[in-house]
């Protein structure tokens, strides 16, 4: 008995060192700035926080088509249909991209959609505000587009290789989604006294929102700071929220709008702005469900899936029928 | 909430690796993967979804499960062969400088 013991504990041991050579590895990989790749050996928390981090990236994209997406039909001429349907549809691509990537790390596709629409996993917090008017289609575009390029141009250069490629692809055409929306308020801003007011009001509603979109203060982050060791994060929630602002302001003047906080103002001294603290209790009502939209968001998405499962029913009978008859032939042509 | 029909949907639909060539002169490249029910269904998703301003003049779709890999370490005995081989590259050879185009 004692001799299995030993056994076990040899093989234990030598378990151990593997590991550490494997940690060694990543470690170096990561501090050569170099990228970790699917089958390469990764910490399980590495693992598990950038399946978490994917997969909340990928849902802000697939349910961020329904805020915009209801003004399709009701988009005010043609040209401004085709756009939003085609920033729309690219809304759906980014988290196809992501999904894929997400698999990579041995995740399930169809199991993460589950996870989505019964509530286990998050999506960004931005996603669960109303659009009232059209105006909010632009300020999205400005507003939330701007801001997710600001998270998700790091990320080209995040230390995991498909989430790295992912965003490559997204940055390049978020830029088409920021301009469409910032084009669409200057024509506003050009029209009646009405429609100056209505960016105005989308203005005010969505400001405070999209500086969320950062996250908590970094302070209350708890988990960025293991994040940027490993590099999936490059920047802190406060500096991207900073860059955010400087970048943002003299696109409001050039428009023509106020940004709402009253606490905005150039700082000299440090060459940025200051600016105001956002509701972070809003953040955490918002995120823990009790948005203004968050029951409607996931409804809609589930609703939209189930009523999906017959046209994926159907093309796998049809997938499956054509196997078959391929197979026939195949059979007959070796007979003759 | 999930149907029976539904459970064998997604277990029936393979994941497929997606090949794109930018322009006429350069070989296919990865992009991705999706999931489709066949390989007609991944060509025309992976046009929607890789190809949607002009990034490819032909695609490539290929089951995942038909793809056979190396190991990815990259002090994989895999590549030693092509390691210690010096003699293959144009510097290892010395030729005096006064020696044109070459």
């Amino acid at each position: 008995m004692v001799h299995t013991g030993g056994v076990a504990e040899r093989t234990v041991g030598r378990e151990l060192v593997a590991v550490h050579a494997q940690q060694q590895q990543f470690d170096e990989t990561i501090a050569r700035d170099q990228r970790i790749e699917p089958r390469d050996w990764m910490p399980d928390g590495y693992r598990s926080t950038l399946v978490r981090q994917i997969a909340q990236h990928a849902h802000s994209e697939i349910i961020g088509m329904q805020p915009e997406g209801e003004w399709i039909t009701r988009a005010p001429s043609l040209r401004r249909k085709a756009i939003l349907y085609a920033k729309v549809q690219d809304e759906a691509g980014h988290g196809l991209y992501l999904y894929s990537a997400a698999e990579t790390l041995g995740a399930d596709r169809a199991d993460l959609t589950l996870r989505l629409i019964e509530g286990r996993q998050k999506y960004s917090s931005i996603f669960n505000y109303p659009t009232p008017t059209f105006a909010d289609v632009g300020v999205i575009g400005w507003f939330v587009d701007g801001a997710a390029i600001c998270n998700q141009v790091p990320l080209c250069r995040c230390s995991y290789g498909p989430y790295a490629r992912a965003m490559v692809r997204i940055c390049k055409e978020e830029s088409f989604h920021q301009r469409q929306g910032y084009e669409l308020l200057l024509t506003m801003m050009r029209g009646t006294e009405a429609q100056r007011r209505m960016v105005q009001g989308a203005v005010d509603r969505w400001w405070w929102p999209s500086l969320m979109m950062f996250g908590p203060p970094d302070g209350d982050s708890p988990n960025s700071v293991r994040s940027m060791a490993w590099k999936i994060k490059r920047h802190s929630n406060d500096e991207l929220r900073q860059r955010f602002v400087d970048m943002t302001v003299p696109q409001a003047q050039r428009l023509g709008v106020t940004l709402p906080d009253p606490e905005l103002r150039w700082n000299g001294e440090r060459g940025r702005h200051d600016f105001g603290t956002p509701d972070w209790s809003e953040l955490q009502r918002v995120i823990s469900g009790d948005g203004p939209c968050n029951e409607e968001r996931i409804a809609r998405r589930r609703a939209a899936h189930q009523e999906g499962a017959w046209v994926r029913e159907a093309a796998t009978a049809y997938a499956a029928k054509q196997a078959a008859r391929q197979g026939e032939r195949q059979k007959q042509e070796v007979a003759a | 909430m999930t149907t029976n029909a539904d459970t064998e949907a997604r277990d029936a639909w393979p994941l497929f690796e997606v090949f794109v060539r930018g322009k006429r002169g350069l070989n296919h490249v990865h992009v991705g993967s999706l999931h489709a029910a066949d390989e007609r269904m991944a060509l025309t998703n992976a046009r929607d979804l890789y190809t949607r301003r002009n990034e490819g003049v032909s695609i490539w779709v290929v089951r995942s499960s038909h793809i056979h890999a190396s190991t990815p370490s990259e002090k994989d005995p895999f590549f030693a062969p092509s390691g210690d081989k010096v003699y293959r590259h144009p510097t290892f050879y010395e030729i005096p400088d006064d020696v044109p185009h070459i």
